[in-house]
C-alpha cells in the first residue's frame, strides 16, 4: 500500500489540477452566468425593433453619458488589479487605496444607472410601456445586482485587509472576487454594445406608432 | 481547505451556539457530512415521490372509465401539472442528486465534497423550495398550467390567482439548490481525485455526474430567466409574452425548451451512470467499451443542446427548421446506440448473478429502448405531427423516465443499500417487487402507445364513451395501481429487512470501485487512508491481480479485507465542522421568494436572512478548534 499518503491535519484534502478549489468554483459559476445573462441578451435581440409603441432607444438612449459611465466602471478593472497586485506584494497602503477606489467606481456606475432609470421613468420609459422598456430594464437591473453584490463584497474584503485578516497569504481571496468583477464588467462591454450602441439609432419599427414625447 | 487561523477573526454574534454533538435533530439541521445530505435528499425526495404518485393515481381513477368525474377539470389541471413538475423537479433530479451525495465522494477516494456547506446549502433550498411550490395547494390553488407553463395560458389573464406564480418561484428556488449542487460536484470531480485515479479511471457513474453536472450549471439558469420574464409579465406587468404589446409566446417555448431538452439528460445520464455500474458488478466483467460509453455521454450531453425545438414541430416554425431539428433529433440516437449495446456486451458472456438491483438494471436496458425507439418515431416531424400532444407522446417519456430513470434509482437503491446502511434487503421481497413493478408499468403506460396513435389527446380530464378508447385506459388504470403495490412491498422490504438487519459487510457483491473498499456504513471520514489507484476499477484489480496478467483461468481471490475503521485516531483527521448557515440562508431565500407573491416586507425579512446567513459564514472558521500552528 501506499506509504506517501498518510492523514496530517490539513494536508489529507485532495487536489488533482493544482487549482485551489475556490478558484475553479468561481470559473464554474461564472460559465453557469454566462446562460443568464446570454439568455437575456438574446431575449433583448430577439425583441429589437419589435415595440410597437415608442418611446424607443433613439427616443431615450443617452449615447455620451453611458460612455462616461462605461469607462468608470471599465476603470475600476485595473484597478482591481492594481488591488490584487499589492496585496499580494504585501504593500497594504497601496492595496488599501486600489480596492476603495474601486468600490467608489462600483458605486459611481450604481449611481449613473440610478440617474439613468430616473431619468427614463421621467421621460415615460418603464418596464410596462413597451418591449424596449421590459427588455432594457431587466437586462440592465440585473446587471446593476451584479455589480452592487460585487461592491458588497468588496467592502467585505476592504474591512478584512484594516482588520489585517486578508493579506498576501491568502489574496486568492481577493483573486476571486476580482474575477467576478472582471467577468461583470466584460458583460457590461457586451451590454454596452448591444443595448447601447447599435440600438440608439433604432426608430419606429415597422407597424410601429411614433412617439410624441413627454406624458 | 485553507483554514489560515486568524487571531483577530471576526466573527458574527451567534443566535445559537454551534452544534457540536454529532447526535439528535441539531446535528441532522446542521450536518455538513455528504453521506448524511445524501440521506436526506432520498428521504425527501421519496416522499415526493409518493405524493407524485398519488397525484398519478388520482389521474389513472379519473381516467379509468369515460366521463367519470371524480376530479373537476380544474383539479384535474392541477393535478397533471403538479404531477409532472413534482416527478421531474423534486423526485429525478433530487434522488440523483442524493446517490451524487452519497457515492461520488467515495467513488473517487475523498473525504467529502470540495465544499461540504454549500453542499448543505443545496440540500436546505431544495426541500424547502419543493414544500414553497407545495404550499400553493393550500393557498388558492395549485399550478396548472402543465410542467412548460405555455403562456399566454400561464399568463394573467388567463390565470389570475397565485397558482403559475407559486410553480416560478418554486421551480427559481429549486433551481438555485440544484445549481449549487452542480457546481460543488464539478469542482469536487475535477479537483479531488484520489492519487492516480485519472478522468479515464473515474467510474461510469461519477463520469456521468459530473456530465450531468455540467448540464444543470448551463440549463437552469436558462429556466430562471423565463422564470423571471413570466414572473415580471405577471406581477409587474411587462410584455415578454404579451401579444397584444408585441411580445411573442411562442418565445417562452424557445426558452423553455431549450433548458428542457438538457433537463431530458439531466434526468437520464445519471440513471446510465447507475446501470453502468450495476452491469458489469453482476456480470463479473468489465464494463464494454468504456471509453465508448463516457464519450457517448458527453456526446449526449453536448448533442442535447441543439434540438430544442423537435418539442415545437407543430407551432410552424417552417421546414428548414424543422428539417435541422428532425436529423440532430435522430443524431443523438447514434450515442444512445452505442450506450446500449455496451451495457449489451457487458452482459454477454458475463456469470451473471439475476438479484434485484440486476433485473432492475436489465429491465432499464429493455424499457429504454422502447422509450427511444418511439422517441425516434417522432423525432421525424412529418409523423410528429400526428403525435404531437397525444397520449403517445405520453407513453414515450414515462417509458424513458419511469422505465428508465425510476427503474434506474431503483437499481441503484438495491445496489447500494448495504453500503447506506450496513445491511441487506430482501431479495424475496425486492424480485417480488421488480416483477409487480414491471408487469404494471407495462399495463399502465404500454396501451398508451395505440390509444394515443388512435387520437387520445393529452391533459383531457374525460373522453367520451364511443372513443374506443375504455378499455386501454382501464388497463393503464389497474396498471397505475399494479404500480403502487409494488412500491408498497419496496416498503415492506425495508421495514422487514431493517428488522432482520443481515449483515452486509464492506463488500457484499465482490464488487469493482472503492466505495466497496471501506466499511458499510462508511464512518463519517470515509477513507482511513486515502486510496491509490492503479487502475480502472481499481478495487476488483486489487482483488484479482492475475487478471490484469491476462489470466483468465483458476483466478484466486487475493485477501484483501476492507478498510478497518474501529481503530482509527480520529482526532489527526479533520473534517468541517457543523454549520447551520445554510439552514438559514435556505429558509431566507423561500421567505423571500413567498414574499414577492405577498409584500414586500417578506422580501426584506428573507434577504436579511440570507445576508446574515452569508456573513456568517464566511466568517466562521472552518474548524472551531483549529487554532493550533501548523
Amino acid at each position: 500500500m501506499s506509504t506517501d499518503v498518510t492523514i496530517q491535519h490539513g494536508e489529507e484534502i485532495n487536489n488533482s489540477t493544482g487549482v485551489s478549489a475556490k478558484k475553479l468554483l468561481m470559473w464554474v459559476f461564472l460559465g453557469s452566468d454566462v446562460m443568464f445573462f446570454g439568455t437575456f441578451i438574446a431575449t433583448f435581440m430577439a425583441y429589437r425593433n419589435k415595440s410597437l409603441v415608442g418611446p424607443y432607444p433613439e427616443d431615450t438612449l443617452n449615447i455620451p453619458i453611458t460612455s462616461v459611465s462605461t469607462f468608470v466602471l471599465l476603470m475600476s478593472s485595473l484597478g482591481i488589479v492594481l488591488a490584487l497586485h499589492y496585496l499580494k506584494e504585501a504593500r497594504m497602503g497601496l492595496a488599501k487605496f486600489w480596492l476603495l477606489m474601486v468600490i467608489i467606481m462600483g458605486i459611481g456606475f450604481i449611481g449613473f444607472q440610478v440617474y439613468e432609470f430616473a431619468h427614463f421613468a421621467n421621460m415615460g420609459m418603464t418596464p410596462q410601456v413597451n418591449l424596449f422598456g421590459s427588455t432594457f430594464f431587466t437586462l440592465t437591473s440585473l446587471h446593476g445586482a451584479h455589480v452592487s453584490l460585487g461592491i458588497l463584497w468588496l467592502i467585505f474584503l476592504l474591512i478584512n485587509e484594516y482588520r489585517g485578516n486578508l493579506n498576501s497569504e491568502n489574496a486568492i481571496d481577493l483573486e476571486i472576487a476580482g474575477l467576478y468583477w472582471h467577468f461583470v464588467d466584460i458583460v457590461w462591454i457586451v451590454i454596452f454594445a448591444l443595448l447601447y450602441l447599435i440600438t440608439a439609432n433604432d426608430g419606429v419599427p415597422p407597424g410601429g406608432i411614433p412617439w410624441i414625447g413627454g406624458h | 481547505m485553507s483554514s489560515i487561523s486568524k487571531p483577530k477573526q471576526f466573527q458574527l454574534p451567534r443566535i445559537f451556539p454551534r452544534p457540536k454533538s454529532h447526535k439528535g435533530l441539531w446535528y441532522w439541521l446542521a450536518t455538513v457530512d455528504h453521506k448524511k445530505i445524501g440521506t436526506m435528499y432520498g428521504l425527501v425526495s421519496f416522499f415526493w415521490f409518493l405524493i407524485g404518485g398519488i397525484e398519478a393515481l388520482l389521474i389513472r381513477l379519473q381516467l379509468g372509465q369515460a366521463e367519470s368525474s371524480i376530479l373537476s377539470p380544474e383539479v384535474y389541471n392541477q393535478m397533471f401539472t403538479m404531477h409532472g413538475t413534482t416527478m421531474v423537479f423534486l423526485v429525478v433530479m433530487p434522488l440523483s442528486a442524493a446517490f451524487f451525495n452519497w457515492i461520488v465522494p467515495l467513488q473517487i477516494g475523498a473525504r467529502d465534497v470540495a465544499f461540504p456547506r454549500l453542499n448543505a446549502l443545496s440540500l436546505w433550498v431544495f426541500i424547502f423550495g419543493s414544500i414553497l411550490m407545495n404550499i400553493s395547494w393550500f393557498a388558492g390553488g395549485a399550478p396548472n398550467g402543465g410542467w412548460f407553463g405555455y403562456p399566454p395560458n400561464s399568463s394573467l389573464g388567463f390565470n389570475p390567482g397565485n397558482g403559475i406564480t407559486y410553480w416560478i418561484m418554486g421551480l427559481n428556488v429549486l433551481g438555485v439548490a440544484s445549481i449549487a449542487a452542480g457546481l460543488n460536484f464539478i469542482v469536487t470531480i475535477i479537483n479531488m481525485r484520489a492519487p492516480g485515479l485519472h478522468m479515464m479511471r473515474l467510474p461510469v457513474f461519477t463520469w456521468m455526474t459530473l456530465i450531468t453536472s455540467v448540464l444543470i450549471v448551463l440549463a437552469l439558469p436558462i429556466l430562471a430567466v423565463a422564470g423571471i420574464q413570466l414572473t415580471a409579465d405577471r406581477i409587474y406587468g411587462t410584455n415578454f409574452f404579451n401579444s397584444e404589446a408585441g411580445g411573442d409566446p411562442i418565445f417562452w417555448q424557445h426558452i423553455f425548451w431549450l433548458f428542457g431538452h438538457p433537463e431530458v439528460y439531466i434526468l437520464i445520464l445519471p440513471a446510465m451512470g447507475i446501470v453502468s455500474e450495476v452491469l458489469p458488478t453482476f456480470s463479473r466483467k468489465p464494463l464494454f467499451g468504456y471509453t465508448a460509453i463516457v464519450f457517448a455521454g458527453l456526446v449526449i450531453g453536448f448533442m442535447g443542446w441543439f434540438v430544442w425545438s423537435h418539442h415545437m414541430f407543430t407551432v410552424g416554425l417552417g421546414p428548414a427548421a424543422n428539417t435541422a431539428f428532425t436529423v440532430t433529433t435522430m443524431l443523438i440516437a447514434i450515442p444512445t446506440g452505442v450506450k446500449i449495446f455496451n451495457w449489451i456486451s457487458t452482459l454477454w458472456g458475463g456469470s451473471i448473478k439475476l438479484n434485484t438491483s440486476m433485473l432492475f438494471s436489465i429491465g432499464f436496458i429493455a424499457m429504454f429502448t422502447i422509450g427511444g425507439l418511439s422517441g425516434v418515431t417522432h423525432a421525424a416531424s412529418p409523423s410528429d405531427a400526428q403525435q404531437q400532444d397525444t397520449y403517445y407522446v405520453v407513453a414515450h417519456f414515462h417509458y424513458v423516465l419511469f422505465g428508465g430513470s425510476i427503474f434506474a434509482i431503483f437499481s441503484g437503491i438495491y445496489y447500494w443499500w448495504p453500503k447506506f446502511t450496513g445491511w441487506l434487503l430482501d431479495e424475496k421481497l425486492g424480485i417480488t417487487s421488480f416483477i409487480l413493478m414491471f408487469i404494471g408499468f407495462n399495463l399502465q403506460f404500454g396501451p398508451m402507445h395505440w390509444v394515443g396513435l388512435n387520437g387520445m389527446p393529452r391533459r383531457i380530464y374525460t373522453y367520451a364513451e364511443d372513443m374506443g378508447w375504455e378499455s386501454s385506459n382501464l388497463a393503464a388504470t389497474i396498471g397505475g395501481f399494479i404500480i403502487a403495490l409494488s412500491v408498497l412491498v419496496f416498503l415492506v422490504n425495508v421495514i422487514l429487512s431493517k428488522r432482520k438487519k443481515q449483515n452486509a459487510g464492506g463488500d457484499p457483491w465482490d464488487a469493482r470501485t472503492l466505495e466497496w473498499s471501506i466499511a458499510s456504513p462508511p464512518p463519517h471520514y470515509n477513507f482511513v487512508e486515502i486510496p491509490k489507484v492503479n487502475n480502472i476499477d481499481d478495487w476488483w484489480y486489487k482483488k484479482y491481480p492475475e487478471l490484469l496478467e491476462g489470466n483468465n483461468q483458476n483466478i484466486k481471490k487475493q485477501k484483501i479485507e476492507v478498510e478497518d475503521s474501529s481503530n482509527v485516531d480520529e482526532s489527526k483527521i479533520h473534517l468541517p465542522d457543523l454549520s447551520y448557515y445554510p439552514l438559514l440562508i435556505g429558509i431566507g431565500l423561500t421567505i423571500a421568494a413567498l414574499g414577492v407573491m405577498y409584500t414586500y416586507a417578506l422580501v426584506a425579512i428573507g434577504l436579511v436572512m440570507v445576508f446574515w446567513g452569508s456573513i456568517g459564514w464566511s466568517t466562521e472558521p472552518v474548524n472551531e478548534d483549529s487554532n493550533e500552528h501548523h
